[in-house]
């Protein structure tokens, strides 16, 4: 600070230090350079300290867990969310529960997640550093570690301030058969929780509906949550669950038709079992959406034997991102690889995929 | 918010009980067509073709805006669209309607600035905002997203914004009913109008429509239980020998209408011919902007070639809308033709008869059932 001071004193006569751009995301700060190094220092070492991570390297060395026991699984995901902030959450929260989720439906207990980060030239510090501080908060509730990240920055106007592209590594005990290839005929549907939340959520954050309301996003890890349904299936032999998978963009619909296609095998569900909030049913009638659609962040589907199913879904309504569970439907073997919807009026109708971005209603 | 009012049109209990009264009316089998798009879509959801007796078949109307936007109009939309300085805006689903060449989509995609508004209104904000540039909207649909159109236009003109147009592409009911009631191969022996149109014009414009041709046209809801009362009413009249105008959403419709309403349409637009897609020019059976309203007409503000329009040769949107052919019964359909790929308007909008029965019925009952 002198040496400002002097050059105040000696105008024109001086180098003047470069601004140090704490509170505003620049070009330089993906450099690689001195600005990259103090970001990391100040933002992502302090929120996601951990001893993996202040190896300092360009790999992080992770130790192997007893290979006879457990295998690896790894999972990847690109989060792009806009707004970066919406009711129940943010980028940097769903960034987590994205990928522990996609590690946790695999069977396997998350450990470690990298970060990769994608700033747009103008973002404030603070916003990222928030967004940081929720990862980390998320981070802790999932009980895994932050172990290697990057930073890259990006002209202003060629992102959408921030995008966050997270790894995850877990492991999983070599005798659990966990598949979305293996839902079986006669397997009883969990529905962890309501449908639609952070679609909903996400849609009124952008602020062109013209309506609010109290909705907030589901986004959760929901780890714990499958831990303790796994554990509640385990049997002599084979778990009681033969599949899990959340249930994100594309909403349920599309999930089931996903592992319908994969097991080879038919899905039945029942409309009137569906869990969906007043409020969610609402909105969706208002602008012709489908709850079957709609997008969550913290529901999963599970896939489980029906002699066993009433243990597993105690497991999961016991815990609190689980209190609305509810068994949906069940595996049939005819239609094959097509979902079957019974309406509450009795009748019975296709469920498809979604095809292309959903559309509000015109009239 | 409460939905307890909607849940008790879909009590199924409700459902069974007006299903039982049909099922007791009905001697031989009559020919319904449920003209909105919208009741499409709710007999497809809610299957209620299954749970009805086999002797009433529907036959699916033209109610479906993004269908009926004829293909010159589509291509105009994607030439305006590209043009340098121009905000095009529209719904959501008239970005998937192909067009002789693309869509809106791809003018988005190669670099048109196209956006999705959820109202004209948004449209006209989004044109005070931007002053140095042009903000169309693609105003298109049936008697009820007329009236806000109107207003647009109507506060555009009291705001002096002057960089905001409409590309307009309005069709009415009556006409279009008296077409299809007028054509040889007409199987149409009972209407389900459609309510939400009603809800802004009323049902007056109907009474001789079902005097000429003796035909009983009830106004119809959108709900389950709705659909089965006009269904019910519509074999009643059938059943007797009667062809009157009923209302059976008496919860929104007046015999009137909204008269504010259809105040604003006339002080804005006036009746003109219309060119439906796949059916061909209809008399009398659009709306276009008054004379002293044409600097709000996109048509005229901008400077468009006509270019040769060029129909998919397979598809089969038009007998489809007019009723002929049910869309299973098109070779396309399901294969050559979906919603991530259509070949025509009605497999793209939710309204569409082609999109309803891909999304709730493919594979299920093709064909659907066996009529009497």
């Amino acid at each position: 600070m002198s040496e400002e001071q002097q050059a105040f004193d000696f105008l024109g006569a001086y180098c003047p230090i470069p601004l140090s751009h704490s509170e505003q995301i620049i070009i330089g700060h993906g450099s690689g350079g001195r600005l990259t190094h103090e970001l990391i220092q100040r933002i992502f070492k302090t929120h996601f300290a951990n001893p993996l991570l202040e190896q300092g390297d360009d790999g992080v060395v992770l130790p192997v867990m007893n290979p006879d026991h457990f295998e690896i699984v790894v999972s990847t995901d690109s989060h792009v969310v806009s707004p970066i902030f919406f009711p129940g959450g943010d980028i940097g929260k769903l960034a987590v529960c994205g990928t522990v989720n996609d590690v946790a439906v695999m069977g396997a207990k998350p450990l470690y997640l990298t970060a990769a980060f994608i700033l747009e030239e103008g973002l404030q510090v603070e916003v990222l550093e928030y967004i940081v501080s929720s990862m980390a908060k998320t981070a802790r509730e999932a009980g895994v570690s932050i172990v290697a990240g990057d930073t890259k920055v990006v002209e202003r106007g060629k992102g959408d301030g921030i995008f966050i592209i997270t790894s995850g590594v877990g492991i999983r005990p070599k005798s659990l058969q966990v598949s979305g290839r293996n839902a079986q005929i006669g397997d009883r549907i969990i529905l962890s929780g309501a449908l639609g939340e952070h679609g909903v959520a996400v849609l009124q954050a952008r602020g062109n509906l013209g309506f609010t309301s109290d909705i907030q996003s589901d986004v959760a890890p929901l780890n714990h949550l499958i831990a303790s349904a796994l554990e509640a299936g385990k049997g002599s032999q084979q778990n009681a669950i033969h599949t899990m998978r959340d249930v994100t963009r594309g909403g349920l619909a599309t999930t089931l038709n996903e592992i319908a296609a994969q097991s080879n095998v038919g899905v039945l569900i029942e409309e009137a079992a569906i869990p969906v909030n007043e409020t969610v049913n609402s909105v969706c009638e208002m602008l012709g959406f489908d709850p079957l659609y709609m997008a969550n962040e913290g529901k999963c589907l599970f896939f489980v034997d029906p002699k066993r199913v009433d243990q597993v879904l105690e497991a999961i309504r016991a815990h609190e991102y689980g209190r609305q569970a509810a068994v949906i439907g069940e595996v049939v073997a005819d239609p094959i690889q097509k979902v079957l919807l019974k309406t509450i009026m009795g009748s019975t109708r296709l469920v498809d995929m979604l095809s292309g971005e959903m559309l509000p209603r015109i009239c | 918010m409460d939905n307890r009012l909607l849940h008790k049109f879909r009590d199924p209990k409700l459902v069974q009980t007006k299903l039982r009264q049909i099922k007791k009316l009905i001697t031989r089998p009559w020919t319904i067509m449920e003209i909105c798009g919208g009741q499409t879509h709710a007999i497809k959801k809610f299957g209620l073709e299954q749970l009805l007796p086999s002797e009433i078949e529907f036959i699916h109307g033209p109610g479906c805006p993004v269908c009926v936007t004829s293909l010159e109009l589509v291509d105009k939309a994607i030439q305006i669209a590209s043009m340098p300085n121009v905000i095009f805006t529209s719904y959501g689903d008239m970005l998937r309607v192909p067009g002789s060449r693309g869509d809106l989509f791809s003018v988005k995609a190669n670099g048109g600035d196209v956006r999705v508004v959820y109202s004209p209104l948004d449209s006209l904000k989004i044109a005070k905002e931007n002053p140095q540039r042009e903000v169309v909207f693609f105003a298109i649909g049936f008697e009820t997203t007329a009236p806000a159109n109107a207003m647009c236009v109507l506060q555009a003109k009291a705001m002096g914004i002057e960089n905001f147009s409409l590309l307009v592409s309005h069709v009415c009911v009556p006409p279009a009913m008296r077409a299809i009631l007028a054509s040889p191969s007409n199987r149409v022996q009972g209407f389900l109008a459609a309510g939400h149109v009603c809800t802004v014009m009323g049902y007056w414009e109907y009474v001789p429509i079902a005097q000429e041709f003796r035909i009983p046209i009830v106004v119809t809801g959108f709900e389950p239980l709705d659909i089965l009362d006009g269904v019910y009413r519509v074999v009643q009249q059938l059943e007797t020998g009667k062809y009157e105008v009923e209302n059976a959403y008496s919860r929104l419709v007046t015999y009137e209408g909204n008269r504010a309403a259809q105040e604003v349409i006339r002080n804005v637009f006036e009746v003109c011919d219309r060119k439906w897609r796949g059916i061909g020019i209809i008399p009398k059976s659009g709306w276009k902007l008054r004379d002293e309203y044409s600097k709000f007409d996109a048509e005229k503000r901008f400077d468009t070639q006509a270019i040769e329009t060029q129909e998919s040769p397979i598809c089969i949107a038009g007998l489809v809308l007019q009723g002929l052919k049910k869309p299973y019964e098109c070779s396309a359909f399901g294969t050559l033709c979906t919603p991530q790929n259509p070949l025509g308007a009605t497999m793209v909008s939710s309204e569409g008869a082609c999109a309803a029965y891909y999304l709730y019925a493919r594979n299920l009952e093709t064909p659907e059932r066996k009529h009497v």
